[in-house]
């Protein structure tokens, strides 16, 4: 992003500098003709796909009856609730454990290099064929999980769909194991970034195992770390895969999240109109943490 | 990760041997634990697949009786469920293929104009497609839907390559635009001068030197239209038209439940990725951190 960053930067700057703005040193007549040219593909789609659609969206969500309709659905608060719960845990546990586990591959032996390959699998298999596996592991008495159980304790397990917590706990577990290792590879990167040349001072002053992780990593990886958090709040937000498949709202549509408690309303229900005004009820969440993550990368010219 | 990495304190020696054992026996039970973590909810595909008996779990830990007939049920379609297996795979690969080829030549068209031709206010498409890209697609859905109706695409996956194709140029716009500032513009200039148009400069120049970093938003683009489900289940309904993810999710929908067929599809659909994951890692990996997240 830091490109973007200089370009949006240097636009106010190049006035002072000289009366000609460089870019009509470069970019002439037909020059520009090219790069608008080259630019209206995308444009294109923008504007088809996502400004029509983003446009079309806000209006169909914007009778307020909808969103008084809305707010007495008891559904709706649970779902709402539901919502934040995945993302507050899902999001800030899976990014500890992240960071945490970034370190622990940062060992470069034979084993934990195979190790590595092998545990970034989740980040390439298609989140629905996860997501079935996972519920299956969990329905009836004779799922996986539960014949783990009776093989270890000789009891019967507990029926993990028929208690919300313990579904809504599954969905926050299985979405963890599907994002833990992107967002674990995102912080190895990070960390490689850091120069040794750190380490070593660091070390001379004293500073080794937890203190180095505490007083030299993290401080390092802040930004990387408050930016990865925020973006992946956003994605989450809007999270539909894992609560469709692993609990897909069971018990009794308890464990629903906003995405899918809007796709129900639309498609199953016929009430688009509602399903967006439920999207729509994520936005006073979602704009301020979108603002604060531009701004983020602006000021300190993470990467994205 | 082609990085090579000074491992940390190797100057270092431990005091005593007994202070080594102890965080290695930690490091190999955690590494244990990982594995385990990772690969339960993959082996219980497999053991679902394997399983003769279609109506049934079988409530045990390990596959009884594993066979294969479930796997050459699906090869010979010979279920009324997977009728069309084939020809909806067929369909996944179009699919993934057209938007793999679409992202690349729009994602690399639209960065060429905002990285090699200084456009003035190009930072303005930098900033939208960064804003497409945190956006979470599910959001834009019913939306979406109700559009491709208007536009009478629905149930033609080219609404799907549509939708995919839009959502992964933003993220190709922003690595190919890192990507760029790899190469120096000196290249651009000596072409301009030997009366190369901007076309030339793109296809001559541009596009082969760029070569690593499109392979890894073509890579990106495949992934993203083979791992969505939620736009092929909204926009595609005819068994003709479907894709493998639809197909799968056909199962809940009907009485019969034979889910040694269901995994059995599942695991076939997973090979893709698995393969390109581990032939083509690096460019993977490259692209998440040439232009990813850093500090």
């Amino acid at each position: 992003m830091s490109n973007t960053l200089r370009v949006s930067a240097a636009g106010p700057a190049i006035p002072r500098v000289s009366r000609r703005p460089p870019w009509r040193l470069r970019l002439q007549g037909s020059d520009t003709a090219w790069a608008i040219a080259f630019l209206v593909p995308y444009v294109a789609i923008f504007v088809a796909f996502i400004a029509y659609p983003v446009a079309f969206g806000l209006w169909m969500g914007s009778n307020p009856a909808l969103y008084r309709l809305l707010f007495s659905d008891p559904r709706y608060v649970i779902t709402a609730i539901n919502t934040l719960l995945f993302v507050a845990i899902g999001v800030n546990v899976k990014m500890f454990l992240a960071f945490l586990l970034s370190g622990f591959f940062m060992n470069r032996s034979w084993w934990a290099r195979s190790l590595l390959v092998i545990y970034l699998l989740p980040w390439a298999l298609p989140g629905l064929v996860v997501f079935t596996s996972i519920h299956f592991m969990l329905v009836t008495q004779w799922g996986l999980l539960d014949s783990l159980w009776r093989a270890i304790t000789g009891s019967d397990g507990p029926l993990f769909m028929v208690s919300t917590p313990i579904a809504m706990t599954a969905n926050i577990v299985a979405y963890i194991w599907k994002w833990l290792p992107f967002w674990t590879l995102i912080f190895i990167a990070a960390r490689m970034s850091i120069p040794q040349d750190i380490y070593d001072a660091a070390e001379i002053d004293g500073a080794s195992g937890y203190r180095r992780l505490i007083y030299v990593t993290f401080p390092l990886l802040a930004n990387v770390y408050l930016v990865a958090t925020l973006l992946s709040c956003v994605w989450t937000l809007g999270d539909f895969p894992t609560v469709y498949f692993v609990s897909s709202g069971a018990p009794a549509r308890t464990t629903d999240v906003l995405a899918t408690y809007g796709f129900h309303e639309a498609f199953d229900f016929g009430y688009p109109n509602l399903g967006v005004a439920a999207m729509m009820s994520a936005l006073p969440l979602m704009i301020p943490l979108v603002i604060l993550l531009m701004r983020r990368v602006r000021a300190t010219g993470v990467q994205l | 990760m082609s990085v090579a990495l000074t491992p940390g304190g190797v100057a270092y020696r431990p005091r005593s041997r007994r202070r080594r054992w102890l965080p290695r026996a930690a490091a190999v039970s955690l590494g244990v634990g990982l594995l385990i973590w990772t690969l339960l909810p993959v082996y219980n595909m497999l053991l679902m697949a394997l399983d003769s008996d279609a109506d049934e779990f079988t409530g045990s830990i390990y596959p009884p009786n594993p066979d294969f007939s479930s796997f050459a049920s699906v090869w010979n379609e010979d279920y009324w469920l997977m009728q069309h297996f084939w020809r909806q795979f067929a369909n996944s690969i179009c699919l993934g293929l057209a938007t793999m080829l679409l992202t690349m030549l729009i994602g690399s068209l639209a960065s060429f104009a905002l990285s090699r031709m200084r456009l003035r206010r190009g930072w303005i498409v930098t900033d939208f497609a960064l804003l497409t890209y945190v956006l979470p697609t599910a959001f834009l859905a019913i939306p979406f839907v109700q559009i491709m109706h208007k536009y009478h695409l629905s149930d033609s996956l080219w609404s799907v390559v549509a939708a995919m194709v839009t959502f992964a140029t933003p993220y190709a716009i922003l690595i190919l635009h890192q990507y760029a500032r790899l190469i120096p513009t000196e290249l651009d200039e000596a072409a301009k001068v030997d009366g190369a148009s901007p076309w030339q400069v793109y296809l001559r120049i541009y596009l082969p030197l760029m070569a690593p970093a499109l392979v890894a938003v073509g890579i990106y683009a495949l992934l993203l239209s083979w791992n969505d489900y939620l736009y092929q289940y909204l926009l595609l309904s005819s068994t003709d038209h479907m894709t493998v993810a639809v197909a799968i999710n056909q199962f809940f929908d009907s009485d019969e439940a034979p889910w040694n067929y269901m995994m059995a599809i599942a695991i076939i659909y997973s090979l893709p990725p698995i393969a390109i994951y581990f032939g083509l890692r690096r460019f993977m990996v490259a692209g998440l951190t040439a232009g990813g997240i850093k500090g």
